[in-house]
């Protein structure tokens, strides 16, 4: 720190694309695996059930190579520099997503056929995909919106309470004529706008305003205000929707987000604390969350009292062991009326093993680390912070509905990101991605040239 | 369907799916190469490396020249006039080179200075020496423009076409 000039403040790290090329060969082969992978699985179901190839399978392949070809064109005209991996992982996600619930489908379950209808929802999802490459031309844009993103996701957040608790959580709108919708799912990418254009203005009065103590930075109370009001809303959410999932999203996502504005450690402690405060708080005296505690506490004594799922998926991943049973030769119908939305990972985990558990699971990591990695190739602020938050919001919705249906922590009502049946959330997620690709194709562009060193310039020389 | 078939299908499957996982960790590990990480701090690790020597013998100069001046060594610069007032550079030892250039110390965004402009160095005896750097219009110190290296006094006003700097205590 010899000649540290002190005006220099900011990250210290840059990760600069030494000439990429553009990939989108690349992509395109991967592109083609994605789809030829449900397909294969989707033989494979029908072998199990029936002993012959499904009816439906030339129809299912080529409905998502379709999907998978307009988005591959459209990334190809719009966004050239883009990520070369997203598409490809998003892609077989949502087709394999769509072989489950196919699958259940096949079972007993109450709810009728919904691969039709999640396959209508993925062709939504991929439009809307489209449509944020096309019409989204820069993602400073949002820069614009952050306090308009701010009111818009808070209002997300609260219309449920209105609607009629469906399962125990107020999470679901419901539009005559239209069906249901769980705003929470497009409030996470609408929040994480708002976060990045505040955390871009804010970041340096949080980072350099605080005082060292025992090792971490205590920051000034003022500075506390903005954790405190988003602490306030994660557990009024979690009091008035009873819905753990969307309240952990949405703090996590701000501590996610404070942290690597600030680069400073104390923030994750106080998270991590008021996280735990909070919970442990509403899960003492609000009866639907505590219910999901016990749930989760023991879920065999909660198999003889009447709640049937946790222990369930419990089971379906043990039967499953190392290589699982083969996909359509799996015992997850048990599980009951959630098999395909919540509990879709416990048919995973049966029927493809641990091995295909892990699988996902780094498929899902590998998105986030994409999203991680066109954060730090970012050149803006307001982009590396966006990018962040967006990775951070996918995979601490992973995090969430894994560790609930695997028992590591309570099960919350939210779905697997393109695994699960639900349109709201296939739609929102493939914006999610979309916005993803449009941050990693401004920061793998190449640079443009480099202005006039003005060691070229002359010295202008002064008269006397 | 016989019971091979469908164990071979299932671990087929599983074979699939990893290999895109396998294909996909390849893509990123391609996408590694040809990207360069440039670390801040490093660079300043290395400035500190170039000139070993210097801090190490500066508390020894400043010792060896006498308790007259111990009271007048200069601890920092500061730019008092210019586009860059306020501007604070700890003395500890190093070279502070001044212009136009992008890896000077202080970058200088000024029609009237050179590239490479003017240096600023401790001597053997720790005592702050200006030299300016054959630069068009010069160096002044106080009002006297420079022709060799001259020492510091704390407090003296240097001046580089429109910037004012000062060593402080």
């Amino acid at each position: 720190m010899s000649s540290n000039i002190t005006t220099n403040t900011g990250s210290n790290t840059t990760v600069s694309p030494g000439g990429l090329p553009s990939r989108r060969n690349t992509e395109l082969a991967l592109l083609v695996f994605a789809v030829l992978i449900p397909v294969f699985a989707y033989a494979n179901v029908g072998l199990a059930k029936d002993g012959s190839l499904p009816a439906g399978m030339l129809g299912y392949g080529l409905g998502l190579g379709l999907l998978a070809g307009v988005a591959h064109i459209v990334v190809r005209r719009w966004t050239p520099y883009a990520d070369p991996l997203m598409l490809p992982i998003a892609t077989l996600l949502n087709g394999m997503g769509l072989v489950l619930i196919y699958r259940l489908d096949l079972e007993p379950l109450p709810g009728g056929a919904a691969a039709p209808t999640q396959l209508m929802w993925s062709t939504l999802g991929v439009g809307l995909f489209v449509g944020v490459l096309v019409f989204l031309k820069d993602h400073r844009v949002l820069q614009r919106y952050t306090y308009i993103s701010m009111v818009t996701a808070l209002i997300l957040l609260i219309l449920p309470v209105f609607f009629p608790a469906r399962f125990g959580a107020r999470i679901w709108i419901t539009i005559p004529g239209v069906g249901s919708l769980q705003p929470g799912e497009f409030a996470k990418i609408i929040i994480a706008v708002f976060f990045a254009g505040y955390l871009m203005v804010k970041r340096d009065a949080l980072a350099l305003a605080s005082r060292r103590f025992m090792g971490l930075y205590l920051p000034r109370g003022r500075d506390l205000g903005p954790i405190l009001v988003i602490w306030g809303l994660s557990v009024l959410i979690l009091v008035f929707e009873t819905d753990l999932g969307t309240s952990l999203l949405f703090f996590g996502l701000f501590v996610v987000m404070l942290y690597v504005a600030t680069e400073r450690t104390s923030w994750i402690v106080f998270g991590l604390g008021l996280t735990i405060v909070g919970a442990v708080a509403v899960a003492s005296f609000e009866p639907h969350v505590q219910s999901r505690v016990d749930d989760w506490l023991d879920p065999m004594q909660a198999f003889e009292n009447g709640s049937e799922q946790p222990a369930q998926a419990l089971w379906a991943f043990g039967s499953g062991g190392t290589l699982g049973s083969g996909l359509g030769q799996g015992f997850s119908r048990l599980i009951g009326f959630a098999a395909k939305s919540d509990y879709i990972f416990a048919t995973v985990g049966e029927e493809l093993g641990l091995a295909g558990v892990m699988a996902f699971l780094l498929l899902y990591g590998l998105l986030v680390e994409r999203g991680i990695r066109t954060s730090l190739a970012a050149r803006d602020p307001f982009g590396k912070l966006l990018a962040v938050g967006l990775s951070a919001a996918f995979g601490i919705q992973v995090f969430v509905v894994a560790g609930g249906v695997m028992g590591l922590i309570p099960l919350t009502g939210m779905t697997m990101p393109f695994l699960a049946q639900g349109g709201s959330s296939v739609i929102a997620n493939w914006a999610l991605v979309a916005i993803l690709l449009k941050i990693s194709d401004t920061a793998r562009r190449p640079a443009p040239a480099p202005a006039p060193s003005p060691d070229a310039e002359m010295t202008q020389v002064v008269r006397t | 369907m016989s019971e091979l078939t469908l164990t071979v299908m299932r671990l087929g499957f599983l074979a699939v799916l990893w290999l895109f996982v396998i294909v996909a960790v390849q893509v990123i590990r391609s996408d590694l190469f040809g990207t360069r990480v440039t670390q801040r701090a490093a660079r300043r690790a290395e400035d500190q490396r170039s000139q070993p020597r210097q801090p190490a013998r500066q508390p020894s100069g400043r010792r060896g020249s006498g308790g007259g001046r111990g009271r007048n060594v200069p601890t920092k610069l500061v730019v008092t006039e210019g586009s860059l007032t306020g501007t604070t550079v700890a003395l500890q030892g190093q070279t502070i080179t001044l212009g136009r250039a992008h890896d000077s110390t202080i970058v200088l965004d000024d029609d009237y200075a050179s590239s490479r402009h003017a240096r600023i160095y401790p001597d053997r005896d720790g005592q702050w020496i200006v030299e300016d750097l054959g630069s068009t219009n010069g160096t002044y110190l106080e009002r006297t423009r420079l022709t060799t290296p001259t020492p510091i006094q704390p407090g003296a006003p240097i001046r580089i076409g429109k910037t004012v700097i000062e060593l402080r205590k």
